[in-house]
């Protein structure tokens, strides 16, 4: 089975949750043993692992150069060939002389998001008619709105089903005040699909209800983790016999709700004085919560350390002693099962999606902080709970693999494909 | 000659209320009086009251052939005597029909019997008092929380003076052996067990209204054939089940009642009769006795401890609870022994249970375990604290009672001397008045 993907990041480049994601899909498929997988990325770096094709989108001609074999040869990075290039070039399906071309005819992108971001979106969805009308595959799979446009059309060509991969919508980004045009963007790529894939039951809710999909074609295909490498295994856990630390980590931004972790942290510590609270990450909303740490009168045990990344983000879970994720609205939320992967208990909200395949989570209401505080003040009293969650936890979110994700994208992909001939 | 032993539980918990760690230290009253009054009247409606009307009706009409044994758990009681006194005033109807016999058992429905012997007695105790006090019986025969038993238990309870005790036929325990014969307690063979049989009790209490059931519907005479039908040394057939049972797990709708009220006729044709749990053992021998060296109870598949103390925490709040037993036991102020009864239900514990059972449990107020850990904790805290205000903590208990022991002594001489005191001084007034 071959399956044509658009995706936006794929590691080594991690930008957000999206890479993390399309690299397990992939992997999970790709132990599978049967099943090729084709990557379309806007810009790769050279250094994706070699489990699947990689396609720099940055190198599929779609004007018409004569180019020398050797000058190809100097010109493109290892991973492309130019037998493939001239492939590509025999397949340009329109004239896009107007567009603005390098020496090869291809499109050059900056990668990640930038402030030209809808127009990126559009010369990758262009490209991608260049590279459906050349590959061969029998389903194609978009990740992410970025890549709908893409997917719409390479299914337009060639007539494979289409299966879309909602790791988000703009209504979680944006509680509900949505912005027109990703909307329309969002909405046309899951009017054409033929399968939509959400991250979670409560993304699926949204999917039907927001943007009006039929229920029988949205699935939820929940996320996995991938067991953490033995250099992050080894950093070892502090533990804090007098002082406990409880942590908030992500984007500081309204969709993840900080100002109630703030106001939990500020009723725990009417209580007891014997816990410290740590805000890491940044956002639009990192001042607001300084500020609202200060009115509290709490911010003597309230830390900022800001935008942690790699290794440091790790080195925090096993600082912690709880983890809290209050998220608003949250399609899935990978970071308490990282954080569970590292041994630290976590409490999540119940709007987040990860809720639904974790069982060893304390889940509260997101607004409701009196709850909130109490699993805090819990978990930092009560060893035994700290314990059975740390245990039960470790033990539960290692048996979320994408090995198993893989095999239900494969049986959504046979139906398809099936459902497709007839 | 075959015998039916039919008994019922009558149990239910004072709930507690959602109590915030910030309440610690603020708010003594933990209880949620609402879903007390609503969960009791409630049941009591649906279940109770029926089911002790057709109760009493079965022993008027059947001239004393028809025999059953219920038991009360103080907390439940205290429940019904303020919100549903119309079941009381039932059983004591039942109980004047001299067909109805009444067992002891722990007044809290707690774990005592797993952790404290002194609490344990004193629970126990307490429950016989209540019962001779209300009913004018002296119950002989005992049975523990949800029919929690082991050779110790069974020890302590043999101790106490009791001739009999109920408990699960457990298949782990008994093996080939079969629950139809008088057992005994493997620590003091004056204590005959009566085992309960769980297939033909589940097949009232689980399985009677469930359409699925291979023996669906069930009638009394398909019952009683049975029974009947079990070889002929095999006399106790003992039925062990909550009252609620009838009406709640199985509906009214379903005619249970109907069911259970045409018992008794088929017995008789069949020749076999019921009696009370004390008349089976006074008459009858035991056939062997029954070693029990870790608790077992009528719970779960796994009939054990593990539904109240299977995970750490649960243990740990059981723990925490009992390491104030004795300083429970030496206070004397009202209230928090009160308390201490209504903490010490077992359903707490239930309501922390992780086991997947694949029967979905009604935790009430509690999201999941950990909120009902979390919630237990936090009362836990300040009752424990409120227990520690009573006296010094860094003494030991010992230390205490002795110490309290001397204080008592005294006040008891300083008011025998004071009465010699004014004795004297009497007879110095009279001497200076004459």
């Amino acid at each position: 089975m071959k399956v044509l993907m658009f995706g936006w990041e794929f590691p080594p480049k991690i930008l957000g949750g999206l890479a993390v994601a399309s690299y397990g899909i992939t992997k999970g498929l790709s132990v599978q043993g049967d099943v090729e997988t084709t990557f379309c990325l806007p810009k790769p770096t050279g250094e994706e692992e070699k489990f699947l094709n990689i396609i720099g989108m940055n190198q599929v001609p779609i004007v018409w150069r004569d180019v020398d074999y050797n000058y190809l040869k100097s010109r493109l990075p290892n991973y492309t060939t130019p037998e493939q290039y001239y492939a590509f070039r025999d397949h340009i399906y329109a004239d896009f002389s107007y567009m603005h071309v390098n020496d090869l005819g291809c499109m050059e992108f900056a990668g990640g998001y930038p402030q030209n971001l809808h127009e990126e979106i559009n010369n990758y969805s262009i490209i991608a008619g260049v590279v459906a009308r050349q590959q061969e595959f029998d389903i194609i799979h978009a990740h992410d709105w970025l890549t709908y446009p893409a997917g719409v059309h390479a299914k337009m060509v060639s007539g494979k089903p289409l299966c879309i991969h909602v790791h988000a919508t703009d209504f979680d980004r944006s509680r509900g005040k949505v912005n027109p045009t990703v909307y329309s963007i969002e909405k046309n790529g899951m009017d054409h699909a033929d399968c939509i894939m959400c991250v979670s039951e409560l993304t699926r809710q949204t999917v039907i209800h927001q943007y009006h999909q039929d229920p029988r074609k949205c699935v939820a295909m929940h996320n996995a983790v991938y067991p953490l490498s033995q250099e992050l295994q080894d950093i070892p856990r502090v533990e804090h016999p007098k002082e406990k630390v409880v942590t908030f980590l992500g984007r500081i931004t309204m969709q993840k709700g900080p100002e109630y972790f703030v106001e939990a942290a500020a009723l725990v510590l009417q209580r007891t004085r014997n816990i410290r609270f740590v805000m890491a990450g940044s956002g639009d909303m990192l001042e607001a919560m300084i500020h609202l740490a200060a009115e509290r009168g709490i911010a003597d045990r309230f830390h900022f350390p800001g935008f942690q990344r790699g290794r440091q983000v790790y080195e925090a879970y096993k600082n912690s002693d709880v983890f809290v994720m209050p998220s608003v609205s949250e399609p899935f939320g990978i970071a308490p099962l990282e954080a569970m992967q590292c041994g630290t208990p976590s409490i999540i909200s119940k709007q987040s999606g990860c809720g639904e395949i974790l069982e060893n989570v304390i889940k509260v209401d997101y607004w409701d902080i009196n709850a909130m505080a109490d699993a805090i003040y819990s978990i930092c009293t009560n060893p035994s709970l700290f314990q059975y969650l740390q245990e039960e936890g470790k033990k539960e979110v290692d048996g979320i693999t994408w090995e198993k994700v893989g095999l239900k994208h494969r049986a959504i992909y046979e139906e398809l494909i099936r459902n497709n001939r007839k | 000659m075959k015998t039916i032993c039919l008994y019922f539980e009558i149990h239910q918990i004072i709930h507690l209320k959602r109590y915030r760690c910030f309440d610690i230290g603020r708010d003594h009253y933990y209880y949620d009086d609402y879903e007390n009054e609503r969960s009791i009247t409630d049941i009591a409606e649906r279940s109770y009251i029926p089911a002790l009307s057709t109760l009493i009706d079965m022993a008027k009409s059947n001239d004393g052939a028809f025999k059953v044994a219920l038991s009360l758990s103080g907390v439940g009681l205290e429940q019904l005597e303020i919100y549903a006194p119309k079941v009381i005033e039932l059983l004591h109807k039942l109980n004047e029909t001299g067909c109805c016999e009444f067992l002891c058992e722990p007044y809290s429905h707690g774990l005592s019997s797993l952790a404290n012997e002194e609490c344990f007695r004193d629970d126990v105790e307490r429950m016989r008092k209540k019962v001779k006090q209300m009913f004018g019986q002296d119950p002989k025969v005992f049975r523990n929380s949800s029919l929690i038993y082991s050779n110790e238990i069974g020890a302590m309870v043999a101790d106490m003076g009791f001739k009999g005790m109920l408990t699960e036929g457990a298949k782990h325990v008994l093996g080939w052996k079969s629950p139809h014969y008088l057992y005994h307690c493997a620590h003091n063979p004056n204590l005959k067990l009566l085992l309960r049989d769980y297939k033909l009790s589940d097949d009232i209490s689980l399985r009677f209204s469930n359409p699925d059931w291979s023996e669906y519907p069930l009638f009394a005479d398909k019952y009683i054939g049975w029974i009947a039908d079990l070889p002929e040394e095999e006399q106790v057939i003992n039925i062990f089940m909550e009252l609620s049972s009838l009406g709640i797990f199985q509906p009214l709708s379903s005619n249970i009642l109907e069911f259970l009220k045409a018992l008794p006729a088929c017995a008789k044709e069949k020749g076999i009769i019921f009696s009370t749990p004390t008349e089976i053992v006074t008459k009858l021998k035991s056939v062997d006795q029954v070693d029990v060296p870790y608790p077992l109870s009528w719970v779960d598949e796994e009939r054990d401890i593990s539904c109240w103390l299977g995970n750490v925490m649960q243990r740990e709040a059981f723990n925490k609870l009992y390491s104030v037993a004795e300083r429970v036991h030496l206070c004397t102020d009202r209230r928090i022994k009160q308390d201490w009864d209504y903490m010490q239900a077992s359903n707490n514990f239930r309501f922390m249970t992780t086991k997947n059972t694949g029967v979905t449990l009604n935790r009430g107020i509690y999201d999941s375990p950990f909120d009902a850990f979390t919630n237990y904790m936090n009362i836990l805290g300040d009752f424990i604290s409120r227990v520690n205000s009573l006296y010094p903590v860094d003494m030991d208990n010992e230390e205490l009672n002795s110490l309290l022991t001397t204080i008592k002594n005294q006040g008891l001489e300083i008011e025998a001397l004071e009465k010699e005191l004014n004795k004297y001084k009497k007879k110095a007034a009279k001497k200076s008045a004459e």
